[in-house]
């Protein structure tokens, strides 16, 4: 890969540092009129989620690093790992537990996902912000409970609890936000 | 594609036209000459973190100044009196959000006075622009003292690298000691002076004390340099200027080394303001202000761009 200057730094540029793949953030030019300058530089490593914060001199670089974001459909599981595939080249892709992290309790067959590539391996995969699961499990609703008031626990067909009306009754297909992991509504018949 | 319209809004660009109507009037009521002197010249500065745009010009190379500072000098060899100016200055690679690479300066100079007197001087401009009246002085060492607990001054290069490593994630390689000490400045001391204000540091090491005059009569030489910081930005530097020319010419030779030993271009010096100096510069303090910084901190405005009608990404 090509090595970034300090200036090429921008928001979205994918970088090595410590051996991990990085997504910069920001980056802050620092220098005192008579003096050195610097590069404030926050990036997130992409294998851990955290945010990193480190100063470079300015002019120093970093190696690119190869990562790439796709648009994926999952297939199943193994067990072991978490298939998906291109849907117009029709690639596979394995991604570990570790890449799928959080979103295991999202995952539903022919979904589509937005999975982040290092190296041509999974590292990341993000859940769409609304998804639509049936209901697996919950208790049965109460007759007349159809405003406000109170809600009680669902079991999703996905493994995922999520808390819903209690008019709501399984085997019900709800649409869910997976980034607050709360309840929208009923899902949109099809 | 660039976007045609211009980054600054109408409320700037009033704001603008309202304080260079402000600073000439202030200068005009001390008596101090406004001056132009040229932006292309053909000797630029030595100074290592400073890099110039070089222009191809007729019988070589021009450079884009990077400060009004040394025509202006050989006006007042040429006896001037007071003058002030309000320019362009170029600095090639000096993009964010405090800088733009074509920016605009005022540069004034006092005869037969010291940068104290010329502190207060600043202050009433910015008390005058800001609105702000209360002010405090800061030694640099006393700076280092209080928010590092290290003597800054007696430090040698492997102390500054331990209390760098101990404040920072990562402390860049290859830093020598200036630019450990700037490190330290920027990534330690600025946040905390960010609450105090209007701060003036002064009394720099030597070794940072550019063409201020040096001051022998302590422990550890220190420059006769100010540095004025509002709400943490770097707004003005100034000195009481060195008036020795074998002392400046060391002094050049010095960054030239720096440079070398950097692995960066020399430059060359700038024979005819050393030839004025050598004719005879007048005592005297002068200061170089940044005037978008000044109406972005006059109007709240976080960037630099704002208030510049075309940033550089825009022109």
């Amino acid at each position: 890969m090509a090595n970034f200057s300090t200036n090429e730094f921008k928001p979205g540029l994918k970088v090595m540092l410590d051996g991990d793949p990085c997504s910069i953030l920001e980056n802050e030019y620092v220098k005192p009129g008579k003096g050195q300058a610097f590069n404030r530089v926050k990036l997130r490593n992409l294998k851990s989620g955290r945010v990193w914060e480190r100063t470079f001199k300015s002019g120093d670089s970093l190696e690119g690093a190869d990562v790439i974001d796709v648009e994926l459909e999952y297939s199943y599981t193994d067990g072991e790992f978490f298939h998906f595939m291109d849907p117009v080249s029709f690639e596979q892709h394995a991604a570990s537990a570790d890449a799928v992290a959080e979103t295991q309790k999202w995952l539903k067959e022919q979904e589509k996902y937005d999975v982040t590539l290092y190296n041509g391996t999974p590292i990341t995969v993000t859940p769409p912000n609304f998804i639509e699961l049936e209901i697996t499990e919950t208790d049965p609703g109460l007759k007349g409970d159809t405003a406000q008031g109170g809600s009680k626990p669902a079991t999703l067909s996905t493994g995922a609890v999520v808390r819903v009306p209690l008019f709501i009754s399984q085997g019900e297909a709800i649409r869910v936000d997976t980034r607050s992991g709360e309840y929208v509504s009923r899902a949109s018949k099809t | 594609m660039t976007d045609w319209r211009p980054s600054a809004g109408r409320k700037a660009l009033e704001a603008r036209a309202k304080l260079l109507e402000l600073v000439r009037s202030f200068f005009q009521a001390r008596g101090v000459l406004e001056v132009e002197t040229p932006l292309l010249c053909s000797a630029g500065v030595t100074d290592p973190a400073i890099e110039p745009f070089i222009v191809p010009a007729a019988g070589g190379q021009r450079y884009l100044q990077t400060s009004p500072e040394y025509p202006m000098k050989r006006l007042l060899a040429a006896g001037s009196g007071d003058i002030y100016q309000i320019c362009k200055a170029f600095r090639a690679g000096e993009l964010g959000r405090r800088h733009n690479p074509e920016y605009t300066i005022l540069e004034w100079y006092r005869l037969q006075t010291n940068h104290y007197e010329l502190i207060r001087e600043v202050a009433e401009l910015l008390a005058a622009v800001l609105d702000r009246q209360g002010w405090q002085i800061w030694p640099w060492q006393a700076l280092f003292q209080q928010v590092l607990n290290i003597d800054g001054l007696g430090a040698t290069r492997e102390d500054l690298k331990v209390v760098a490593a101990s404040r920072l994630d990562r402390v860049p390689d290859n830093l020598d000691h200036d630019g450990l000490l700037d490190l330290l400045f920027t990534h330690c001391i600025e946040p905390v002076i960010a609450g105090w204000g209007v701060v003036f540091v002064v009394d720099y090491p030597a070794s940072q004390g550019a063409l201020a005059r040096v001051m022998v009569d302590r422990p550890f030489p220190v420059a006769a340099r100010f540095e004025c910081y509002v709400d943490g930005a770097e707004l003005a530097n100034g000195y009481w200027e060195c008036v020795d020319p074998e002392e400046l010419e060391r002094r050049f030779d010095a960054d030239n080394e720096q440079r070398k030993a950097r692995g960066i271009e020399t430059r060359p010096v700038d024979s005819s303001l050393l030839a004025a100096m050598r004719s005879g510069l007048p005592e005297c303090a002068g200061v170089a202000l940044g005037l978008d910084r000044l109406l972005a901190l006059q109007l709240g405005q976080a960037s630099v761009g704002s208030v510049i009608s075309f940033d550089w990404e825009r022109c």
